[in-house]
């Protein structure tokens, strides 16, 4: 049986935060009724002319400085000419000879922890196209040209992965780079992000590319290694019955989860590319570039490794508090709040983390402040509450209790008694309580063998816990009950 | 009232002599009268000017009127204007009623000019002699035999035949300068990114300028005033201060360099053309102007490289007129490919679509770097031709056109036709600035003179037309059928 390998590179396009669209006025909101936000521009009327919008320039270079790669001084607009309803002037106007963003590169990391470069080939800015609607028209179609214009920043990779799990922790890094950032929402439900993959397989050892398959539609991370899960296998059985892959153009089909063809590299446009001359060439000086380069936040591959340096953190829950902005940014304010990196990244991997995937919420939605939250580690730092309090404190919390201030816990441990008994004076006379009440169990313990009794000791650390509603020092309730049953 | 200019229109206004309202119905009258015979408009906007008059005399009233208000003139039909068809001359647009003013037809209703109508032209503004429009040819007021030239062949033969004082033109490869010479006007096309091209129809992007066309380069630089600056919808347009065009109108020639190139005098010069020319020339030299022969090496590789970035621009340019959201759409499509098809088969003119033809041919994937590529460094040396011929001269003179105005139906072969823009097209290559002025006859046909200045040299372009006009009359003669009153 033959070895193969596959080799996988990704166009992602990332819908840009900006305002207004790219070359017009007209707004970017989503969901708006169709044509509402469609100008004379963006329809393409006679005599319209574009102009560049400047926060999408500024976009672009974060991006490229986010990834390290070099900002030519002169990007150049370029048109794309071919037909279609949804495309108002005939062409898209698109960067096809000197991009925005050169080569630069991505650290993507695996579920084993390890970290593997990929490299990006460049990135440039272009306009989307409205959208075609094929229901509710009788026959007809309709077209809606919110979306035409609004701006785009495609990536191109190199053809530098080897999985499909490698594809999709790339298109997660460059989701999180793109967030971090903020020059996008990152909402691929909404579109925000969308991926055509280039995917061909050679046999294991072989140097030479094999013929490459574009499968458009890509656009959630599953449906990436579904999609090249299902076309890794088609090539492979496509070969090995003796056939051969032909070069093409295939479509994603989530619910059928599989691709089809498109088209062929016959049947491609001629897409007669040329410099727009309706836009000047666009001219990035140093001092843009570099004033531009210091408002950059911390990207999440140093974050990580801060993470892991200063902080001591393990490479798994560096790579996963990095992994989303506000992710990191809520590890950061709990591990301030609480002084304690290990102590605020369990809380905010463990007992966050559950709670909001059981309610599928995201960080940003989280009903647990990150100061109040932090409020809370603290509160278990400093012996103030047991852990088993701390759950009820979180689930407080979590329900809105406690004010909604900062030091919300506080309020909670105070309102509901939770804090810890350690006056030994107090733990005696419950532990001297239960032992009364318990004359059966106490003579029971005592007869014995000394290695069984570690275990009938946890009767009387429940009744003496019971009897402080939780509040009493485990450790200590554990210490002094030892000491009094084995007194006698 | 017909035959004065502009200037003296001004003064009529601001001394009462006559009322903007007044002006606009004598001008409204010739045009029913006249245009019948010359066909030069595709809309009179009979109600929408004299409303405009109206205003405009309201608001010399109260003292509010500056140097344009109550005007009346003319519009290309490639100049997008509210509420107003709009159809570059083509089928493709019959139907479209424009929702937006070009960013000219803006600057010249703030001025308080008043629009009489909108100007035949070739479809798309590709031709020489306005035989290309859906609407019919237009007839040259001198002769009605001949064509106006062309692309903006409507305004010239309008101004010409005194139905305005002056009409809005765009020059992509001579389309103001040409048919100015053939119907004896004035006609300037301003430095690329003088004028904002906001709004007019696109034929060229990177060739396309609007410029005035009247009687005088004193109505021009009044005119020019009003519609150059920065506009910040077409970033081709160059953020530079907008001088007093008029200013430098008294300035003597003394100490002049006129340079003419050598190229512009050879093969295929009519030699009554050349005749009047160097007659112009003469006038110069007794102004105090010195004569110097220049020379502009690559001319001869002008037409070729137009006809390739023009029509490749084109071919893109049109690629909206789909027949999906506006214009013409065929009738009862069968599929899209259908909708395409047809919409645009019925819709465009054979010129166009021998231009989209040929622009998709030197845009196509093998073709390119041939074709355009080429082009384009063609267009540098052009370009550096009239750089380095600036550097010892300051002006550039000679022909228009090789020949005057020729007979409708006389030029069937595209490429002769391409041909008579020999003078014109390298200007629109370089960017810089031109202006024709009327400076002879052959025959009963006008023959026009075409000064050439460095980059935003308007100011000393308009001078150097205008005292050539104080020293001859050429500019003062009117066509028969200007006369007529019935």
């Amino acid at each position: 049986m033959m070895q193969w390998e596959t080799v996988i590179g990704l166009e992602v396009h990332v819908q840009l935060a900006t305002k207004s669209k790219i070359f017009s006025g007209a707004s970017t909101a989503f969901g708006a009724e169709p044509n509402s936000q469609a100008c004379a521009v963006d329809l393409g009327l006679p005599g319209v002319l574009p102009v560049l919008n400047e926060q999408a320039v500024a976009m672009a270079v974060k991006f490229g400085l986010g990834i390290n790669a070099e900002i030519p001084e002169v990007s150049v607009f370029d048109r794309k000419n071919y037909f279609y309803p949804d495309l108002p002037k005939g062409y898209q106007t698109s960067q096809m000879y000197h991009p925005i963003v050169g080569a630069g590169e991505v650290e993507i990391s695996l579920d084993d922890g390890a970290t593997k470069r990929i490299r990006v080939h460049h990135a440039h800015l272009e306009e989307d196209a409205g959208k075609s609607l094929h229901e509710d028209f009788h026959g007809m179609t309709g077209i809606d040209l919110n979306r035409a214009g609004t701006p785009l920043l495609e990536i191109v990779s190199e053809p530098d992965m080897r999985s499909a799990k490698e594809a999709a922790a790339y298109l997660k890094a460059i989701h999180a780079i793109v967030t971090y950032l903020g020059i996008s929402d990152g909402n691929m439900a909404e579109g925000s992000m969308r991926c055509d993959v280039n995917v061909s397989v050679r046999p294991k050892g072989q140097e030479a590319f094999g013929t490459r398959a574009e499968v458009k539609n890509v656009n959630s991370f599953r449906f990436v290694e579904r999609a090249i899960a299902f076309e890794v296998e088609r090539q492979i059985e496509l070969l090995e019955d003796g056939g051969t892959v032909v070069q093409e153009t295939r479509l994603y089909d989530p619910e059928a989860d599989e691709t089809r063809s498109m088209r062929t590299k016959e049947e491609a446009n001629d897409y007669r590319y040329f410099p727009c001359p309706d836009l000047l060439p666009v001219v990035l000086d140093r001092a843009y570039v570099d004033h531009l380069r210091s408002t950059l936040p911390e990207l999440p591959a140093e974050k990580r490794a801060r993470f892991e340096s200063q902080l001591g953190l393990s490479a798994y829950d560096a790579s996963v508090l990095a992994s989303s902005r506000a992710m990191a940014e809520y590890f950061e304010v709990v591990k301030d709040a609480c002084g304690d990196a290990k102590h605020a990244a369990n809380w905010v991997m463990g007992e966050l983390s559950g709670a909001l995937n059981r309610e599928n919420l995201a960080i940003e939605q989280s009903p647990v402040a990150a100061e109040q939250l932090g409020g809370l580690v603290a509160r278990v730092l400093d012996d103030t509450i047991n852990g088993k309090a701390a759950k009820q404190v979180f689930q407080a919390l979590w329900n809105g209790e406690g004010g909604g201030k900062a030091n919300a816990a506080d309020a909670i441990i105070e309102a509901k008694g939770l804090k810890q008994v350690t006056d030994s004076g107090a733990i005696e006379a419950m532990i001297d309580q239960v032992i009364a009440d318990s004359p059966v169990q106490v003579a029971q313990y005592r007869d014995a063998e000394p290695d069984k009794r570690g275990k009938m000791i946890g009767y009387f650390v429940g009744q003496v816990m019971k009897a402080s509603r939780g509040t009493a020092n485990p450790q200590q309730v554990n210490a002094l009950l030892k000491e009094k049953l084995d007194q006698a | 009232m017909h035959d004065k200019t502009l200037t003296q229109l001004a003064r009529a206004l601001a001394d009462g002599e006559v009322s903007s309202r007044e002006l606009t119905q004598t001008l409204l009258g010739r045009i029913e009268r006249l245009d019948g015979r010359l066909n030069s408009f595709i809309s009179i906007t009979h109600e929408r000017a004299l409303a405009g008059a109206d205003a405009a005399d309201a608001l010399r009233a109260k003292g509010q009127a500056g140097p344009l208000t109550g005007l009346p003139l003319a519009l290309k039909d490639i100049f997008c204007t509210n509420g107003v068809k709009t159809s570059c001359g083509s089928k493709m647009l019959d139907n479209f009623i424009a929702p937006y003013d070009a960013c000219v037809v803006e600057k010249l209703k703030a001025a308080g000019t008043v629009s009489l109508g909108k100007t035949n032209m070739d479809e798309f503004a590709m031709g020489s002699s306005n035989e290309n429009s859906h609407y019919g040819p237009v007839r040259n007021p001198w002769d009605l035999d001949a064509v106006p030239g062309g692309s903006s062949g409507g305004s010239a033969a309008a101004v010409a035949a005194g139905l305005v004082p002056a009409a809005m033109g765009t020059d992509t490869g001579g389309s103001i300068r040409q048919p100015a010479a053939f119907c004896g006007i004035t006609g300037l096309k301003p430095t690329y990114g003088r004028v904002s091209r906001y709004g007019i129809i696109a034929y060229a992007s990177s060739l396309d300028q609007a410029g005035p066309m009247a009687r005088t380069a004193e109505d021009c630089a009044l005119l020019l005033g009003a519609i150059a600056g920065h506009d910040l919808r077409d970033s081709t347009s160059v953020a530079r201060g907008v001088p007093d065009y008029r200013a430098e109108l008294g300035e003597s020639l003394s100490g002049l360099k006129i340079g003419l190139p050598r190229e512009y005098f050879g093969d295929g010069l009519a030699p009554e053309v050349e005749q009047a020319v160097r007659d112009a020339i003469k006038v110069y030299e007794s102004l105090g102007a010195s004569v110097h022969e220049v020379s502009l090496p690559h001319t001869h590789y002008a037409i070729p490289a137009y006809y390739v970035i023009a029509p490749a621009e084109a071919s893109s340019n049109l690629s909206r007129f789909d027949g999906v959201r506006f214009g013409h759409r065929c009738d009862a499509p069968s599929d899209l490919i259908d909708l395409y098809k047809r919409s645009r088969d019925e819709g465009f003119g054979s010129e166009v679509k021998r231009r989209i033809l040929i622009g998709t041919h030197t845009l196509s994937e093998g073709f390119f770097d041939a074709y355009y590529t080429q082009a384009q460094k063609v267009r540098r040396l052009i370009r550096q031709d009239f750089l380095d011929a600036f550097e010892e001269v300051d002006v550039l003179m000679g022909p228009a056109s090789p020949t005057p105005a020729f007979d409708l139906g006389a030029n069937k072969d595209p490429v002769s036709m391409y041909l008579q823009d020999i003078y014109t097209i390298a200007v629109n290559l370089a960017g810089i600035p031109g202006i024709s002025v009327p400076a002879g006859f052959v025959g009963s046909r006008p023959v026009g003179l075409q000064i050439l200045g460095p980059h935003f040299a308007e100011s000393q372009l308009l001078n150097v037309a205008h005292q050539f006009q104080q020293a001859t009359d050429w500019h003062q003669r009117r066509p028969a059928l200007a006369e007529e009153s019935a």
